[in-house]
C-alpha cells in the first residue's frame, strides 16, 4: 500500500507545476491576439504608431514567451517519474497529443516568432502581419492538443483497455481530438487568455497614464485591449456555460463540490455563496432545463433515479464492481499464458466491468468527494473576478473612448492593481478543474493513489523544494525583465 | 532561386536576426540557462523514468503488477 504522504507530495508537486506552466501561457495566448491587432491596424492606417505600439507589446510577448518555454515539459518529466503507472496505463492515447503539440509548438512558434521578431523591415508588412498572426495560432493550436490530453482525463474517450499490454490502446482518433470536453476546454481556456493579456495591456497602459507618459500609446493600446477582453469574456461564458453542461454530464461529482450540493434533485438551486441561492438556476446552468436532474454528493454516493426514471448506481455498487474487474485482471494475467481458456472466461468479466475498474481501488465511498470547499470558493473567486473584470474592461472603454482616461487616476489604479487579479482568477480555474475530478487521475479508470510512482517521499519532497526554487528565481528574473522593459517604455514620443 | 539558394537565405535570415538582437540576447541566456537546468540536472538526476531501459514486456509486466497489488481480497 502507498504511503498517503507519497501521494499527497506528487499531487502537489504536479500542482505546482502545472500552476507555475499557467502563470505564462494565458499571457503567450492573449497578448498575441492583442499585438496581432495592433499591427493590423498598422498595416491598414499605414501609421508608424502603431508600429511601434504593436512592436512595444511583442516585445513583453517575448520576455513572457521567453521564460516560460519548456515550463511544460517539466510536467511531462513528471509523468515518466512520479506517475509511471498512470503513463503507461494511458501513454498510448496520452501521448499522441502531446507529441502533436510538441512538433506543432517547435515548428510554427520556431518560424513565426522568427519573422515576427527578426523580420521588420525585411519581409514585406502583409507577410510579417501573417507572421505574427500565426505566431498566435500557433500557440493556439499548441494549447488544443495539451487541452485534449487533459480532457481524456476528464473524459476518457475513444479506447479500448488490452489487459494483455496493461495499456489503453486509442481506437478512434477523432473521439479523443473531438472530445466534446475538450472542444469547450480549448475555448474557455484560449479566451481566458484573451482575459490575461487584455488586463495586462489596460494594467501597464494605466500606470503609463500614473506616471503622465505616452498618453497616446497608453489610451489607443487601452482601446483596443479591452475590446479584445470584452469579445474574450463573453466568449468564457458561453465556453464556461458549455463546460458546466459537460461537467454535469460527464463529471457530476465535480460539479456537486463546485455547488457544496449534498443532497440534489430538480429545480437544484445555485448557491452565490452559503446561504444566497437562485431557485432553479443550477438545473439551468447544468441541463439547460429548469426541471433538470443535478445530483448531489449524497446521491452520487448512495444512488439515485433522475427525473427521467434512471436508476444511477451507488459508490458501493461501483467499487464491487471496480473490485470484480481488479481480481479479473490479476486472475487473466496468471492464466493467460498457462490455461488461456479459463483467461478468456475472466477477459469477458473484466471487460464487463472495465467502466468501474478504477473504483477498485476506492475503499469508501467517502473517498470519491474531492475538497468541497477548496472548489467551491474557487469556482466563486473564478466567476467574481470574472464579472468584475468585464466591469472593469467596459469601464475603461468607455472613458478611453471620451478621452477622459488619462484624467482618472482612481480607474487608473484599479486597472493596474487588477494584474494578479486576472492571473488568480485562471488559476482557481484551473484548481476547480483538477482539484475537481480528484481522487481520479482519469475519471473512473484510474485514481492517482494507482496512477503514482513506488518513490520515496523524501525524493518527491526533494524535487518538490528544487522547483520551488527554481521557478521562484526565474519568476523574479522575468519580472525583473518585464519592468525593466515596462519603465524603458516604447518607441513612441512622450506626445503620442 | 534554387533550393539551396533558399535554404541559404533562410539561414542567412536566422544568423543576422540572432546578430542583430539587443535585448533578445539576455532572453536567450535565460533560455539556454533554463534548458541546462532542466535537462541536464533535473531530467539526469531527479526525474530519471521509472520505466526507462525496459522491454514494452516487462514495462506490460511491471505495471501490471503494480496495479494489481494494491487489490484486497475483501
Amino acid at each position: 500500500m502507498l504511503e498517503t504522504a507519497l501521494i499527497d507530495w506528487s499531487r502537489a508537486q504536479f500542482a505546482l507545476t502545472a500552476c507555475y506552466h499557467w502563470v505564462f501561457v494565458p499571457l503567450t495566448l492573449g497578448l498575441a491576439i492583442v499585438m496581432a491587432v495592433m499591427e493590423t491596424i498598422y498595416v491598414i492606417k499605414k501609421d508608424e504608431f502603431w508600429k511601434n505600439t504593436a512592436k512595444f507589446w511583442m516585445k513583453l510577448f517575448g520576455i513572457n514567451f521567453a521564460v516560460g518555454i519548456a515550463t511544460g515539459i517539466i510536467l511531462e518529466f513528471e509523468f515518466g517519474t512520479n506517475f509511471s503507472n498512470y503513463s503507461w496505463f494511458v501513454g498510448d492515447i496520452f501521448g499522441a497529443p502531446l507529441a502533436i503539440e510538441g512538433i506543432i509548438a517547435f515548428f510554427i512558434e520556431a518560424t513565426f516568432v522568427a519573422v515576427m521578431f527578426f523580420g521588420w523591415d525585411k519581409v514585406g508588412k502583409k507577410f510579417h502581419l501573417a507572421s505574427t498572426w500565426l505566431t498566435g495560432i500557433g500557440a493556439a493550436i499548441s494549447a488544443i492538443w495539451i487541452l485534449v490530453a487533459n480532457s481524456w482525463m476528464q473524459h476518457p474517450v475513444g479506447m479500448e483497455f488490452n489487459p494483455d499490454t496493461v495499456r489503453h490502446e486509442m481506437v478512434d482518433f477523432w473521439a479523443v481530438a473531438l472530445n466534446p470536453v475538450a472542444v469547450s476546454k480549448f475555448f474557455h481556456s484560449w479566451f481566458s487568455g484573451w482575459m490575461t493579456g487584455s488586463i495586462f495591456v489596460i494594467g501597464v497602459s494605466c500606470w503609463y497614464l500614473l506616471k503622465k507618459r505616452q498618453t497616446r500609446f497608453a489610451i489607443s493600446s487601452i482601446s483596443v485591449a479591452s475590446i479584445v477582453g470584452i469579445i474574450g469574456t463573453f466568449a468564457v461564458m458561453l465556453s464556461g456555460d458549455s463546460s458546466g453542461v459537460h461537467v454535469a454530464k460527464y463529471q457530476p461529482m465535480k460539479l456537486a463540490a463546485a455547488e457544496g450540493l449534498e443532497d440534489g434533485g430538480p429545480r437544484s438551486p445555485f448557491s452565490i455563496v452559503p446561504g444566497i441561492e437562485i431557485p432553479g438556476m443550477l438545473s439551468i446552468l447544468a441541463t439547460h432545463d429548469i426541471d433538470g436532474y443535478v445530483p448531489g454528493i449524497n446521491d452520487l454516493l448512495y444512488g439515485y433515479v433522475d427525473s427521467d426514471g434512471v436508476e444511477h448506481p451507488s459508490a458501493e455498487v461501483k467499487i464491487y464492481k471496480g473490485k470484480t474487474a481488479l481480481k479479473a485482471f490479476r486472475a487473466y494475467r496468471k492464466l493467460k499464458d498457462t490455461n488461456p481458456q479459463a483467461a478468456e472466461k475472466v477477459r469477458e468479466v473484466l471487460d464487463e466491468n472495465m467502466d468501474c475498474f478504477g473504483y477498485g481501488y476506492i475503499n469508501s465511498p467517502e473517498e470519491l468527494v474531492p475538497n468541497v470547499p477548496l472548489i467551491y470558493w474557487s469556482f466563486r473567486i473564478m466567476v467574481g473576478l470574472g464579472s468584475f473584470l468585464l466591469l472593469l474592461m467596459v469601464v475603461v472603454l468607455f472613458f478611453s473612448l471620451k478621452g477622459k482616461i488619462q484624467n482618472m487616476k482612481w480607474l487608473q489604479w484599479i486597472a493596474l492593481l487588477s494584474i494578479p487579479l486576472v492571473y488568480l482568477a485562471g488559476q482557481a480555474g484551473w484548481v476547480v478543474a483538477e482539484a475537481g475530478r480528484q481522487p481520479w487521475a482519469i475519471e473512473g479508470l484510474l485514481p492517482v493513489n494507482a496512477a503514482v510512482s513506488s518513490l520515496s517521499v523524501g525524493a518527491v519532497q526533494t524535487t518538490f523544494f528544487i522547483f520551488v526554487a527554481v521557478f521562484t528565481l526565474f519568476l523574479a528574473i522575468e519580472l525583473r525583465i518585464l519592468f525593466k522593459a515596462i519603465v524603458k517604455g516604447p518607441e513612441t514620443t512622450d506626445n503620442e | 532561386m534554387s533550393i539551396k539558394a533558399k535554404i541559404a537565405s533562410v539561414a542567412n535570415f536566422y544568423i543576422q536576426g540572432f546578430r542583430e538582437m539587443t535585448w533578445g540576447r539576455e532572453l536567450w541566456v535565460l533560455i539556454i540557462l533554463k534548458l541546462v537546468i532542466l535537462f541536464l540536472v533535473l531530467r539526469l538526476f531527479f526525474f530519471k523514468p521509472v520505466l526507462a531501459g525496459q522491454t514494452e514486456e516487462q514495462k506490460s509486466d511491471f505495471v501490471g503488477e503494480r496495479l494489481t497489488e494494491q487489490i484486497t481480497d475483501n
